[in-house]
């Protein structure tokens, strides 16, 4: 874009504001609560692109493209053979790594980009407190991954819903399929946003982000595998705790049990600890929160 | 009703660096000069109104509300233009002038319209559906100014509004914070290192130096009965003070220069007739404002 010359800095600006003249605004001014649901709206909006470049656009619609057409490729085969490839717990833990790519560029997306760009004290000058900033982002991210596995999982459903051979029966009987597994989607949004968008708020640049976001949830998988592999059986079945992704399987197997893992107990064994990975996941969740509310009432003042 | 008022406020950092040292001032509503050095304690001061940081001791109130237990309803009436860079490369200024003003809580709707009509009032018309990663430095503090103003506030607070801008920026600039002042009726908080800048267009000027308040008064109160008239003849000074001294009129010295009260002016014909009387040649005959800043200059003297 040009510079303006000097000329028209001078002329632009003067003479027609004086015509127009101001208006004070009479309307109504919305209280806390809907300001917090337009940003909680606004951050939703940004994690898929929406109101962005196109550019933006690619990447998380690449993701739900993604886990959109294995749903449907699982209903279609599941349709034909009859019985269900994957239960749907079983295809959000399928969905991990994707589930972490994505969190890899929207938590950046959402968080990075405002400390980067120094917008903040235009936010914090405003009446909205700066823990309903942060808590408005996390539950727009929660949201975001609830929807990308939930979504993928609701196309299952109907999938198996419309091709039953029980009748209303079945289509119950799936239902009572599904709601376990949204739930499940919902703990590994909950556990992922908040420890994703902790990792991104630390830093202003978008790449660091990311690459800290994929390194706090892969680079702690080979910790499980090692601990998985020591001489003690404790040792053993603890092991999940020390990665995000094995510690939302490990409530996963506790709490639905076969849905998640179908008879065979698979490589992953918690033994009676199921109590302990439920714990550490509400902790683990719990703390990301506080340390990233900590975060928001010190940055940019 | 007082605008903003402070009783002894200090701010210090970590217990060490002094920000602010026992400011106690209170100013009435209307353009506001804000001046003092790089590091005087402006935005210290600046951040304690909005109720972004606590003082350390003393009481502040901002349209007569307590930004330290009601930082909220403070900021529901104020817009605060920051200093540094603050805008979104990759959003247009509708956009984030928009998103600002739901911020402000404006319903979504009212919040479009006024966004435009603010873009419009600093001058920003076509190229405000642009990114404004694009835009000139002048334009971005335009942006930064709109989106203090979109939620239409009853008090700005424009910390170093100028910054960046070259001369016929800052003209353009200056000129839009004393329509915002004069005609908008919103009273402005204008922030500045550069005395000579802000002078032009305040009601009331607060100068502050190393966190302590220099002076705070009404700026007509500065610089009234200071309006003089400098009068220079090419020769013949000496003929012509002398014929001034007769008329009555205090005729001081100031190198070449004769300086005289202006009366009214009565004081213009009198000079002019006296100059004409004794046929001398009239090389310059102005009025002259003493400037604020020797006001200033000489209390920092009498200080030292």
């Amino acid at each position: 874009m040009p510079e303006p010359t000097a000329a028209a800095v001078r002329q632009a600006p003067t003479g027609v504001i004086h015509d127009i003249g101001y208006q004070r605004y009479q309307g109504p001014r919305l209280g806390r609560r809907q300001v917090f649901g337009a940003l909680y709206l606004h951050g939703l909006r940004t994690a898929f692109g929406f109101g962005r470049s196109a550019k933006a656009k690619i990447f998380p619609w690449l993701v739900v493209g993604i886990v959109s057409l294995v749903a449907v490729a699982l209903a279609a085969v599941r349709s034909q053979i009859g019985e269900p490839v994957a239960t749907y717990a079983q295809f959000a833990d399928a969905m991990s790594w994707l589930v972490i790519f994505f969190v890899a560029v929207v938590a950046p997306e959402l968080v990075s980009r405002d400390l980067r760009s120094g917008v903040l004290p235009l936010y914090f000058s405003r009446p909205l407190p700066r823990s309903d900033y942060a808590l408005a982002k996390l539950l727009a991210l929660v949201t975001a991954l609830w929807l990308l596995l939930g979504g993928p999982q609701l196309l299952m459903f109907l999938g198996a819903a419309f091709t039953t051979k029980q009748g209303m029966r079945g289509v119950w009987n799936e239902l009572l399929d599904l709601l376990p597994g949204l739930l499940y989607a919902g703990l590994w949004a909950l556990v992922f946003a908040s420890v994703g968008l902790l990792v991104a708020s630390l830093t202003g640049k978008r790449a660091f982000a990311a690459g800290g976001v994929v390194a706090v949830f892969l680079m702690t998988t080979p910790i499980v595998g090692v601990l998985s592999i020591l001489p003690s059986r404790a040792a053993n079945e603890l092991a999940g705790l020390a990665s995000p992704s094995t510690l939302v399987q490990g409530v996963g197997i506790w709490s639905l049990g076969d849905l998640l893992v179908e008879g065979d107990p698979g490589e992953m064994m918690i033994g009676g600890f199921g109590p302990v990975y439920a714990l550490a996941a509400v902790l683990l969740v719990a703390g990301a929160t506080a340390l990233l509310l900590a975060r928001y009432r010190k940055v940019a003042s | 009703m007082t605008l903003i008022a402070t009783q002894s406020l200090t701010k210090t950092y970590g217990g060490r660096v002094t920000a602010l040292t026992d400011l106690t001032v209170a100013v009435e509503p209307g353009i506001i000069g804000l001046v003092g050095a790089n590091g005087a304690g402006k935005s210290t001061l600046i951040k304690i109104l909005l109720g972004l940081i606590a003082p350390t001791s003393g009481q502040v109130s901002v349209l007569d509300i307590d930004p330290t237990t009601e930082p909220a309803a403070v900021r529901a009436r104020v817009g605060y233009m920051p200093e540094h860079d603050c805008l979104p490369p990759d959003l247009s200024a509708a956009e984030l002038v928009t998103h600002l003003g739901r911020m402000s809580g404006l319903p979504r709707t009212a919040a479009r319209e006024r966004a435009s009509e603010a873009l419009r009032h600093v001058g920003l018309y076509e190229e405000r559906y642009r990114p404004v990663g694009g835009y000139s430095t002048g334009m971005k503090q335009r942006v930064k100014l709109a989106q203090a103003l979109v939620h239409d506030p009853d008090l700005l607070l424009l910390d170093e509004p100028t910054n960046g801008l070259d001369p016929a920026g800052r003209d353009a600039m200056l000129a839009l914070v004393h329509r915002i002042g004069t005609e908008f009726g919103i009273s402005v908080l204008v922030c500045s290192h550069l005395l000579g800048e802000v002078e032009r267009i305040c009601d009331t000027l607060i100068a502050i130096d190393g966190g302590r308040l220099l002076r705070a008064d009404n700026i007509s109160a500065m610089t009234s009965a200071t309006d003089v008239l400098a009068v220079e003849v090419s020769e013949g000074t000496e003929e012509l003070a002398a014929r001034l001294a007769e008329l009555k009129l205090p005729v001081a010295r100031d190198g070449r220069l004769l300086l005289v009260p202006l009366a009214d002016d009565g004081t213009y014909d009198l000079i002019l007739g006296a100059v004409a009387e004794l046929d001398l040649p009239l090389h310059r005959l102005d009025q002259r404002r003493h400037r604020v800043a020797e006001l200033f200059a000489t209390r920092e003297l009498s200080h030292a």
